[in-house]
């Protein structure tokens, strides 16, 4: 098979397959497993809308969280003091942490590289701050429970989303119409001029692109996936805690994407899966995963900047080529 | 055809701290007269295209393009209005491929920018209008490799393609022919001629090859040590006391 | 007026020990260009292996000597086989790679130490207090306002007057140049890194009669000193002295006016500084 015919596999008939099978899944994996699926497809929305920025924009933020957190803390109030609908506190999630995004990202994006880091960093901290001292408003630091999670209904049909496979499902289809958003959006003329920023901004300032302007349409943009992450995970959990919302969560994503690849799209969605996997591997034998995970790192760095996907792909193209 | 200038310089001076790059100089450049910018290293002719395109703001003095003051404006307010600049030092988008180097450039055109849940590849247009820029500089075969593959002489060429797919009307061209054969010269020399013909683009260029300059240009404006020192037809600067003593004589007659 | 001298006394002893750590961190920006996240863990392991040191020998002073010493040779470790190898890479990266660096170090030392907390006493000659207005003054405290002091001034003369300094900061502004005059700058990089590293190193050694030793609290100091090191300025000498000591005053006093919201000072701080200036108070130019 030729570089072409692998491009037009890789391209649909895989990710279709993937697809399927996820879907199926609940059907021949123990709950355990689906339940752990479902974190892994929550994570990887929240790595993909990351990776937005890392990938293809060449932006590293490191307060990604806060605005996880945030669109977790809007669903828990909604669903706790407004109207019982899983779509609106997807919905509420996502455009509380778009609002969030782009009050900081104002502040932020004007600044280059290692302080554009430390400036998400430091918000997303005071973001972290306020969830976590603000105790009439988010609990404190024991976080905020929600008690009533409405039935998803879809026509006459209504499930509980204290099921698991219900949860994992609904998960799967939140989690595809972001990726599919966030797909449009990496291939639409903004994506583009996402990428020639990354590449060169000053260029694509002297050709009349509002760098400033761009930058901060791609962090609200991060910011409402985030936060429909968070959203889930908020239902996932059944409640809400603000250390979701530190920096420390903020890392994974990031760590996520080196794993997986920042490259290729779908390379911090592998990301999540391989961090996940990792975990309950290692966990089995020892607490200090991290140290693991560390020591994977450290080389993957080094030796593979590109990732898993990311050197598996480019390893494929170039043998198609040659 | 006369009309007002195309650009004019007023008394432009800048300073790097105590250091005084650019003296009091003052220019026009008219619509349709290829005009070139020379004087020896560290002359400040860098200095000046980065205040005109915007790069930073003068210490002082006047900057009008086309009738409108543009001083102190960032390079991406004036870009739009038709005043552009290529780079001596190649800046292009090295990881994407040739013709996305010209795509981005027209999106911007079309103010596109901030379309973000319309395909790209479905604007056939933009697409039929890139190739058309590549075809006009013969880098039609490239548009699919990666830009950073190309050959130096190929690259600057994809740095004007950037530049003329914005269909400016005044481009300042920093050394376009540095670090270039004698082929890839007179082929860059052909060129610009050629687009100043068809295209209506009136070039400002700056050059250290004497040749190129002496060839192309129509006006010739000379910079010393900060300072306008002379301005004029190519023959009247040939001749010109002064310029020939900046350049210690001889490298004049290229 | 008390109260006022008491949180000057404890943010000047916080801010010596922050200085200490973030003029470390900045030296290593300034002189490698990477900014390292995993110098907290670095503290981090002098504190835990100045303990290790006084269980083999129950004295302070050796710890203090033993612990940072062994950490620096860790640190030129790293450097050659992980850092060496992929200069030039883009700062982000390097973010990356030290922050790999963290976890193993973080979660090694839960690994060998166990994820509980330790505590080491003071040694006998500073472990006293003093009778300060009305209450007890720990010793401790003055003792690394003092120390913290010194060190900086011996840094301060170390770089601006000897030769070796000279030669540091040669290295830092221009590595070709340097090179091209004969300065072995690889090992010059290695030196200035496994320095770097001994000062977090004492740092940590420093902070354990204070605080108890724990697998966290590498984190805690690692934002601390970035944030002192990115507000003060990054590779800037003045810069870190001058931000520990507001952060550390700032955490002293922001106790008592800012409440429950005081854990966000460090950042308003942060965001304060790089919004009104961009490079930090004594940044260069980029």
């Amino acid at each position: 098979m030729g570089a072409e015919g692998f491009q037009r596999l890789s391209k649909v008939r895989l990710p279709a397959a993937l697809w399927l099978a996820l879907a199926l899944s609940p059907l021949f994996l123990p709950t355990y497993w689906v339940i752990i699926l479902t974190e892994i497809l929550i994570m990887a929305l929240f790595a993909l809308g990351f990776n937005l920025l890392l990938g293809f924009t060449g932006l590293l933020s490191f307060g990604q969280a806060g605005f996880f957190g945030t669109g977790a803390y809007a669903a828990a109030l909604l669903l706790e003091h407004g109207p019982p609908s899983l779509l609106l506190a997807l919905a509420c999630g996502g455009l509380s942490a778009a609002l969030a995004a782009l009050v900081v990202g104002y502040l932020c994006v004007r600044r280059d590289e290692i302080y554009f880091a430390m400036l998400t960093l430091g918000f997303g901290m005071m973001l972290f701050t306020v969830a976590h001292n603000w105790r009439e408003v988010t609990g404190g630091s024991d976080g905020l429970p929600v008690f009533s999670v409405p039935p998803l209904e879809v026509i006459f049909w209504e499930w509980s989303l204290f099921s698991p496979t219900v949860m994992y499902l609904f998960t799967l289809i939140t989690v595809t119409a972001g990726t599919l958003f966030l797909w449009r959006v990496v291939h639409s003329p903004f994506g583009l001029m996402l990428a020639s920023i990354r590449e060169n901004k000053e260029r694509l300032a002297f050709a009349g692109g509002p760098v400033r302007s761009l930058r901060l349409a791609a962090f609200v943009i991060a910011g409402l996936v985030s936060g429909v992450a968070g959203a889930l995970f908020c239902l996932f959990n059944h409640m809400a805690t603000p250390d979701i919302m530190h920096w420390s969560f903020s890392a994974r994503p990031v760590l996520m994407t080196i794993l997986g690849g920042a490259g290729v799209f779908l390379g911090p969605a592998l990301g999540a899966a391989l961090f996940f996997i990792l975990e309950h591997f290692i966990t089995d034998v020892t607490e200090s995963w991290m140290f693991f995970l560390g020591c994977v790192l450290v080389p993957v760095v080094v030796f593979f900047p590109r990732g898993v996907l990311g050197t598996l792909l480019h390893r494929l193209e170039k043998g198609g080529r040659a | 055809m006369k009309g007002p200038p195309l650009l004019q310089v007023k008394g432009l001076s800048h300073r790097f701290g105590k250091f005084r790059v650019l003296q009091n100089v003052s220019l026009e450049v008219e619509r349709g007269v290829l005009a070139a910018l020379i004087g020896p290293n560290g002359a400040g002719k860098t200095t000046f295209y980065n205040v005109v395109s915007g790069r930073f703001p003068p210490s002082s003095g006047k900057i009008v393009f086309k009738g409108k003051d543009i001083t102190g404006l960032p390079a991406h307010r004036i870009a739009p209005l038709g005043l552009l600049r290529s780079f001596q030092i190649t800046n292009i988008f090295n990881n994407l491929t040739v013709l996305e180097n010209v795509l981005a450039p027209l999106v911007l055109r079309h103010g596109r920018g901030f379309s973000m849940l319309r395909s790209l590849r479905k604007r056939r247009s933009l697409y039929g209008e890139a190739e058309a820029v590549l075809e006009r500089l013969g880098l039609a075969e490239q548009a699919r490799r990666p830009a950073r593959e190309l050959a130096y002489g190929d690259k600057r060429l994809v740095e004007i393609a950037i530049v003329m797919a914005l269909q400016p009307e005044l481009v300042l061209l920093d050394e376009p022919t540095a670090g270039m054969t004698p082929e890839e010269t007179d082929r860059m020399i052909g060129l610009v001629r050629e687009l100043a013909e068809d295209s209506g683009v009136t070039f400002f260029l700056t050059e250290h090859d004497m040749k190129v300059v002496f060839s192309v240009a129509a006006r010739i404006h000379v910079l010393h040590q900060g300072r306008l020192l002379a301005e004029g037809a190519p023959e009247e600067i040939r001749a010109h006391e002064e310029v020939r003593e900046a350049y210690l004589g001889g490298s004049l007659d290229a | 007026m008390e109260i006022f001298v008491l949180n000057l006394l404890n943010g000047l002893s916080w801010g010596m020990l922050l200085f200490l750590i973030a003029v470390g961190l900045t030296t290593v920006f300034g002189v490698l260009g990477v900014l390292n996240f995993a110098h907290g863990s670095l503290f981090m392991l002098g504190a835990y292996l100045c303990m290790q040191a006084m269980r083999i020998f129950p004295s302070f002073w050796l710890g203090l000597l033993v612990g940072p010493l062994c950490v620096a040779v860790l640190a030129a470790i790293i450097e050659r086989w992980l850092l060496r190898p992929v200069y030039g890479r883009d700062i982000t990266f390097q973010l990356l790679l030290t922050f790999s660096i963290l976890l193993v170090l973080d979660d090694g030392v839960r690994l060998v130490w166990g994820p509980g907390y330790h505590v080491v006493d003071p040694p006998a000659l500073l472990a006293g207090t003093f009778p300060l207005f009305d209450h007890s003054y720990p010793v401790y405290k003055v003792f690394l306002v003092i120390l913290g002091s010194a060190t900086g001034l011996a840094l301060w003369f170390f770089f601006q007057r000897t030769r070796w300094g000279r030669i540091i900061r040669a290295a830092a502004s221009d590595r070709e140049m340097a090179e091209g005059v004969g300065i072995r700058v690889p090992l010059l990089y290695n030196g200035v890194f496994a320095f770097g590293a001994w000062l977090a190193a004492l740092g940590g050694a420093l902070a354990s009669p204070q605080q108890s030793i724990g697998p966290s609290m590498g984190e805690r100091i690692i934002i601390e000193s970035f944030i002192v090191v990115v507000s003060g300025g990054m590779g800037s000498f003045p810069g870190a002295f001058l931000g520990a000591l507001v952060l550390g005053l700032l955490e002293s006093f922001g106790a008592v006016f800012a409440g429950r919201f005081q854990m966000a000072l460090p950042f308003i701080l942060l965001a304060t500084v790089l919004l009104a200036r961009p490079r930090g108070l004594f940044g260069k130019e980029a």
